[in-house]
């Protein structure tokens, strides 16, 4: 065994193993660096969960459809690198998101309020020059007819308030006419503040409201289900089901609506500043129930009554976790990480380099070559499969420091152990590394068993741990079978090294063997 | 560190022996005592566990210099507010922390706004954290279930690699590096929050991991001693630990040295954090562990194992040599703590198995 091993063959594709590593981080038009988690760089992460009731399963539809209108918002904000990642399915899946650098504090609440809903009343509709499209502009019943709204009305007496009202921005009927729905951006979704004014489209661009302050608000609602009527004919509708105040509101607001002339008895139900669906009032609605009709199909009025119901989303959610971190604060601890890290990292070095003397010097070579391999690998994972470094993989990465000088150690220990046994250097490296290997494999095994448990069962900031811990167990493992025992078992044939100066770290005279005896194996 | 050095020399040949196996009394003792103080202290004064796993609201608001007058700002800036503060604290001197009952989103947007305007810092500096009631919870389970987990694989490995007695010992060792390093954290009242989790759920792969690299040499050593009758189990299970010793401090040296960075430099840069957290539960749990490897995890697999019919009949054979070869009878098979490093001379020609005890007779 010992005379197949060539230790500079080995050497050698470590270090081409290190070179490739390294032109595949630096690939030009690429990141560099590790990606750096929030709490390293600042941020707010959010972590939200399925609100289910007893009994209930979330369908995995239900949770990509979830996933995807929080990815849509979180875009919204426009903030480079944020992302909404998933972790755990069915009822104990969490959803993660993430938004880097300084965020402001309302983007907890955009995403936690899973969407605005609000009812506004109708001031204008423009269906625009074309045919006006089959939209579900439905009519809050009792009685449910089909509204054929007018194309274009405009009624001027209303518009006279928000002239006045809206920031000052310019002319409110200018702004109106101005808006174009299929050129504006409004359909991307806005934050839509209920006391305000709002001109804006209905969702498939194809009609434009000028819209007043909201008279309910999705909070209002209790309840909404689709169905079909209980007698007789009719197509599917959605029935609503508001709060107590919310039933005062609605009362109120329909008594106002069914009074005024269409277009003006329309409300326009508003989601993230985008039309959904804008019913006429044929009465004032008392009993805090109400009907929307119209043409509506099964999944239109499925669709609205969800809308309705959690705004946008699919299911409710609730919010686990917030953590808003200052990016200064993040590079504070990055700071310290680094600091701690490094400082940990000399102690060791010196430690070794005094014990070991020159087989420490392979120790704190083989230590290099693992932080080397670790950094690079940090740097391709996050570019690959978008490892993120956190604080507490900084962590795991300081405290795998000792797990890898460890293996040096259980090696060397042989070796010398072997030295004392009265072997010549030369077998002492070979049979050492026979004895150490199997030790070092079990008990890498180990740690590699906890971290990939870890990595499984948790969400979070120990997921980070655990991953870098592993990482660096599987680093360790390539830098002492390919690079550690080749540099020892090379060195070791050296004369300076078989001389046996005290300088060796494996002196046979130091090791308490007389050199007589050494021989005698 | 020479001297280490010789001492490791000494260690491996058996020339210095202690005798850790025969002394398990003792170190069982020391063990009981910990853990009956740990359950005891958990009993009494419980963890200290942090907003993660109770749920609510938490402000870190950095500043130039936080004393006690700042904690009573910002206990006056949050009664202001509306909120009730739970416990407002200095941390690190720099940072006022302040936590409250659950809050909406809402309402720590304004607290947060308000502590703003009261220590005159931005708004963004301020760190919030907000934790669902629940959460806490599904950590733990979540830890729980990871460490179940990880419990039944670890004993089949070890089961597979080594032998039950083996798993059962180093689970044992497990168990007790856990429960010591919990009762810790309730002693001293450190905060238990999700770093420290991820700190014993560490401990427990370095623990079982040390203890591996010892098993392993027992192991070696006490494999064919049943051929013979020179060494008993407990006596080749003692030497294995002698000549692990230089390993097992070295290794400990060197773990140690990066946790004990994190800790200074954390707390000097930082004040507390998840690094002091991670650091603190690691740092005492491997101390610990270190310890139960070695004064644990041994000697209660030799109890185990010296009950086998093969190692009963062994230890008798061993018995009658040493009456028969020795007439004074005085053949202790170790030297104490604190017996004179002496160089053996002439040649060693011996394999390992071979009984250093017997030195004396030469």
């Amino acid at each position: 065994m010992a005379q197949h091993y060539r230790p500079v063959r080995s050497l050698l594709i470590f270090i081409v193993g290190i070179i490739g590593l390294i032109v595949w981080t630096f690939l030009p038009g690429e990141r560099h660096t590790p990606k750096l988690g929030l709490d390293l760089r600042g941020g707010t992460q959010v972590i939200l969960s399925p609100s289910v009731a007893a009994g209930e399963t979330l369908t995995q539809d239900q949770l990509t459809q979830t996933i995807s209108i929080i990815r849509q918002r979180v875009d919204g904000f426009g903030v480079a690198e944020s992302e909404v990642t998933i972790q755990g399915s069915g009822n104990s899946a969490k959803i993660i998101v993430t938004i880097p650098g300084e965020t402001s504090r309302t983007v907890v609440d955009q995403l936690k309020t899973t969407a605005q809903l609000n009812f506004r009343p109708v001031l204008a509709i423009d269906f625009g020059s074309p045919q006006p499209s089959a939209s579900p502009t439905g009519s809050t019943s009792p009685s449910a007819t089909p509204d054929p709204s007018p194309t274009v009305s405009v009624a001027p007496e209303l518009l006279v308030p928000p002239i006045q009202s809206v920031d000052g921005s310019g002319d409110f009927a200018d702004r109106f006419t101005a808006l174009n729905c299929s050129e504006s951006d409004v359909l991307s979704g806005s934050t839509d503040d209920p006391a305000q004014y709002l001109i804006t489209c209905e969702k498939d661009g194809s009609v434009k409201y000028a819209l007043a302050p909201a008279d309910l608000v999705g909070t209002d609602i209790d309840s909404a289900t689709a169905g079909l009527p209980q007698q007789g004919a009719g197509g599917w509708q959605v029935e609503l089901k508001m709060t107590t105040p919310g039933g005062k509101k609605f009362a109120d607001s329909t008594t106002k609506l069914s009074a005024l002339e269409s277009p003006n008895d329309q409300f326009a139900i508003v989601l993230d500043g985008v039309v959904i669906s804008a019913p006429s009032v044929n009465e004032a609605i008392l009993g805090g129930s109400a009907v929307i009709s119209g043409s509506f199909t099964a999944d239109e009025a499925r669709a609205l009554a969800q809308v309705l119901k959690y705004g946008a989303l699919p299911i409710g959610l609730e919010v686990d976790e917030v953590q808003q971190i200052s990016p200064t604060l993040g590079n504070d601890q990055l700071k310290a990480g680094l600091i701690a890290g490094g400082f940990g990292l000399l102690l060791v070095i010196v430690y070794l380099l005094v014990y070991y003397r020159a087989l420490g010097v392979i120790a704190v070579l083989s230590l290099m070559a693992a932080a080397a391999m670790t950094y690079l690998v940090f740097v391709i994972l996050g570019r690959g499969i978008g490892f993120t470094l956190t604080l507490s993989g900084v962590a795991g990465a300081i405290v795998a420091i000792g797990i890898t000088a460890d293996s040096f150690i259980i090696y060397f220990e042989r070796i010398r152990d072997e030295i004392r046994e009265g072997k010549r250097l030369r077998v002492a490296i070979d049979q050492g590394w026979m004895r150490a290997r199997r030790t070092i494999l079990a008990a890498d095994f180990v740690s590699l068993l906890s971290a990939a448990i870890l990595y499984y069962l948790s969400v979070g900031s120990v997921r980070g741990f655990a991953f870098t811990l592993g990482l660096i167990t599987l680093v360790d493992i390539a830098v002492a079978f390919m690079f550690t025992r080749a540099l020892v078992t090379k060195i070791g044939n050296s004369k300076w090294m078989l001389a046996g100066s005290s300088w060796t770290g494996v002196s046979p005279t130091r090791l308490g063997v007389n050199s007589s005896t050494s021989e005698a194996n | 560190m020479a001297s280490l050095s010789q001492l490791g020399n000494s260690l491996y040949r058996g020339d210095v022996s202690y005798n850790i196996v025969g002394r398990r009394k003792t170190w069982y003792l020391v063990s009981a005592i910990l853990i009956t103080l740990s359950i005891a202290t958990l009993g009494v004064r419980g963890l200290n566990l942090g907003i993660e796993f109770k749920g609510g609201a938490e402000f870190s608001v950095p500043l130039a210099s936080a004393n006690d007058q700042s904690v009573t700002q910002a206990r006056e800036a949050v009664i202001a507010a509306g909120e009730t503060p739970s416990t407002v604290t200095v941390v690190g001197g720099k940072t006022v922390r302040i936590q409250t009952p659950a809050l909406s989103t809402e309402a720590s947007n304004d607290l947060s706004a308000a502590l703003a305007k009261s220590f005159a810092v931005e708004e963004g500096n301020i760190k919030v954290q907000l934790v669902g009631p629940s959460w806490g919870d599904e950590v733990t389970q979540n830890a729980l279930r990871a460490l179940l987990v990880f419990l039944i694989l670890v004993a089949i490995f070890l089961s597979i690699y080594f032998e039950w007695p083996m798993a059962v010992a180093a689970l044992v060792a497990l168990a007790h590096d856990v429960l010591i390093t919990v009762g810790i954290y309730a002693l001293s009242g450190f905060e238990v929050t999700p770093a420290s989790v991820i700190g014993f759920l560490t401990i427990l792969g370095y623990s079982l991991y040390d203890t591996v690299v010892v098993f392993d040499k027992v192991k070696e050593n006490t494999k064919g001693i049943h051929g013979g009758s020179r060494t008993t189990y407990s006596e080749s299970a003692n030497l294995a630990l002698n000549q692990t010793l230089v390993r097992s401090i070295n290794t400990s040296v060197v773990a140690l040295l990066p946790v004990l960075s994190i800790l200074v430099v954390g707390v000097s840069l930082l004040g507390v954090g998840t690094l002091n957290d991670l650091a603190l539960a690691l740092f005492v749990g491997m101390l610990v562990g270190t310890y139960s490897s070695i004064f644990v995890a041994t000697p209660f697999l030799c109890q185990i194992k010296e009950r086998t019919a093969e190692n009963i009949a062994l230890a008798k054979r061993v018995q009658a040599r040493r009456k028969i070869g020795d007439a004074s009878n005085d053949l202790k098979p170790v030297v104490a703590i604190g017996a004179p490093i002496v160089a053996s001379a002439g040649p060693r020609q011996q394999q390992v198995k071979k009984p250093r005890s017997r030195r004396s007779g030469k």
